[in-house]
């Protein structure tokens, strides 16, 4: 029993890092209705932008990651002058064209700036088992803890923004429809700066959490393929919806590996998540919590 | 409808030209509307009445011609200059928020009367908590004219069609405009819910001195309602005057009952 709890706490834990990848999808993904290819990119970005400003210029943690954040913010900007602002009203497909090209451009600017090499990350979160739970018998990490904690406070942050507040709803009016978003005085361009910089952030996030645990390396870009996944199974347009998809897929993924892995050979933890997915498209398209995909005719 | 008070000019349109490649959508086209007004545009389809509306609040670009609004003449308008201007609208073929209540759909339309900023918001304190209470109860108060308490939590998507094109009103009016563009507000409506409809332009108008222009095909209803009424047909001018004029106009006779054009 001990056994079965300590696997299935571990996936929860790395569940969460997933959902804190699949947040930013979300966001991006319920205001302007783009799935953004380059958000793993972003996450590899920021945590590279944080590594480079503390080993390079010597910045202490608090002005480092401030300053990460105004580099993010001015990304965010820039990404509306350059690639949006040019691509309004075209298909959804084509705009998802553009942010594969951003990916590119991202990593080779992180790679340009920062170097390739593994870089370490220390920002002070606490490392190693919980005592607590250690006594127990139980092998939980402290830092996967800590982002379990971030992760929460982010959603609830970012549910009460998107539900009550102006600028919240102006962002779901923008996503749901771009010309009458504009006939009641929202600006397209403010408003997608607004939500690539939030997306940003969370990017940061997440690279921070990545980056504590397996040193920033240009493999962390990858991980966006497993937000895929938990975003099927969360709906797209679902805050919570990431966050829990990401503990679903963690847990189930690791329970998967222990319990079932051994008969069919191992390696489940790979595909689990896909398969899961795909069981999701065929009877939930629209995922546990993503808005009912409503279609008059 | 006797006591009503008609002002000076609100907005001016002169000779706009539109033409998207070598279609020519708006041939050199001017009229004006009056405060407190209700002023109709009516014409076949095709003949560019959806156009003028999209020039007005700044979708469409024209180009030749000025866009006078309150004083202040523009080569184009832009939609946020236009709605913070007070100009507000509907749209023919409805543009609600589909996966948004019928309550936040409304709140959206008073998006410009909320000022705090994005940091207060954030926390979602403060200020920002006054203000989203002192806007809400501006959004009830326009459910309640329009009779919707009932859907206020629905999602409009699932709304039957007579009551989305209501909410959509209600959106408009949430930004207290001062000139409400309306573009086919009773389309695919059966005679009730026209009734309803008309009922509720006239309080508009009446209540709140709204200044309306709206694009119908009910002939019936556009002669009722308007008080000058401009015909469009292919994209040029035909006729533009009070009911009784347009409605003895040989060539707006004309283009209704299909005579060849030459």
């Amino acid at each position: 029993m001990l056994f079965f709890i300590e696997v299935a706490l571990s996936g929860l834990m790395a569940g969460v890092m997933y959902s804190l990848v699949a947040l930013g999808f979300v966001l991006i993904f319920k205001a302007s209705g783009i799935f953004n290819f380059a958000q793993g990119v972003m996450a590899l970005f920021a945590a590279l932008t944080l590594v480079g400003l503390m080993e390079k210029f010597n910045f202490p943690v608090w002005l480092a990651i401030i300053g990460t954040i105004v580099v993010m913010i001015a990304l965010a900007w820039l990404i509306e002058r350059v690639m949006l602002r040019h691509l309004v009203n075209q298909e959804p497909i084509i705009l998802f064209m553009a942010t594969i090209g951003l990916a590119y451009v991202l990593e080779g600017m992180g790679d340009i700036m920062w170097g390739s090499d593994v870089k370490l990350l220390d920002i002070g979160i606490p490392q190693g088992a919980w005592g607590w739970l250690w006594d127990q018998g139980i092998y939980v990490e402290k830092l996967e803890l800590f982002a379990a904690g971030t992760a929460a406070i982010l959603v609830i942050f970012l549910a009460i923004f998107f539900q009550k507040t102006r600028i919240g709803r102006a962002l779901r009016a923008v996503a749901d429809d771009h010309q009458a978003a504009l006939s009641v005085g929202i600006s397209l361009n403010t408003i997608w700066v607004v939500v690539w910089s939030v997306s940003g952030i969370v990017a940061l996030v997440a690279g921070i959490m990545w980056g504590s645990k397996s040193g920033v390396q240009f493999s962390l870009s990858l991980i966006a393929l497993k937000a895929l996944p938990v975003l099927i199974l969360g709906g797209f347009t679902s805050v919570p919806g990431a966050i829990i998809g990401g503990m679903i897929i963690g847990v189930g993924e690791k329970l998967a590996e222990v319990y079932i892995g051994p008969i069919v050979g191992g390696a489940i933890e790979n595909w689990f998540a896909y398969m899961l997915a795909l069981a999701f498209l065929l009877f939930r398209p629209q995922g546990l919590f993503g808005d009912k995909i409503i279609e008059r005719v | 409808m006797s006591a009503r008070n008609i002002g000076d000019v609100i907005l001016k349109v002169d000779n706009i030209d539109l033409s998207f490649g070598v279609m020519k959508v708006l041939d050199n086209i001017s009229f004006d509307v009056r405060q407190g007004e209700i002023r109709s545009i009516i014409g076949p389809n095709g003949a560019g009445k959806s156009s003028l509306l999209n020039v007005i609040n700044g979708f469409y670009h024209p180009q030749q011609g000025t866009i006078t609004f309150k004083g202040n003449t523009r080569k184009h308008m832009a939609p946020h200059v236009a709605a913070s201007q007070g100009i507000a609208r509907t749209f023919q073929n409805i543009a609600l928020f589909k996966g948004m209540s019928t309550l936040d759909n409304i709140m959206t339309g008073r998006n410009l009367k909320m000022k705090t900023n994005l940091f207060w918001q954030a926390l979602h304190i403060g200020p920002a908590r006054a203000e989203e209470l002192e806007n809400r109860e501006a959004a009830e108060r326009i459910i309640d004219f329009l009779d919707i308490q009932a859907i206020r939590k629905k999602p409009v998507g699932k709304l039957p069609y007579g009551l989305q094109k209501r909410v959509e009103l209600g959106r408009a009016l949430a930004a207290e405009p001062e000139l409400l563009l309306l573009d086919e507000p009773m389309a695919g409506m059966n005679s009730e819910e026209k009734e309803d409809m008309c009922r509720f332009i006239i309080d508009v108008n009446d209540e709140f001195g709204t200044t309306i222009t709206l694009i119908e095909h009910d002939m019936g209803v556009v002669m009722d309602l308007s008080d000058r009424v401009l015909v469009l047909d292919y994209g040029k001018q035909l006729a533009d005057g009070i009911p009784d004029e347009v409605r003895n106009n040989q060539s707006v006779i004309d283009a209704y009952l299909g005579v060849p054009h030459e």
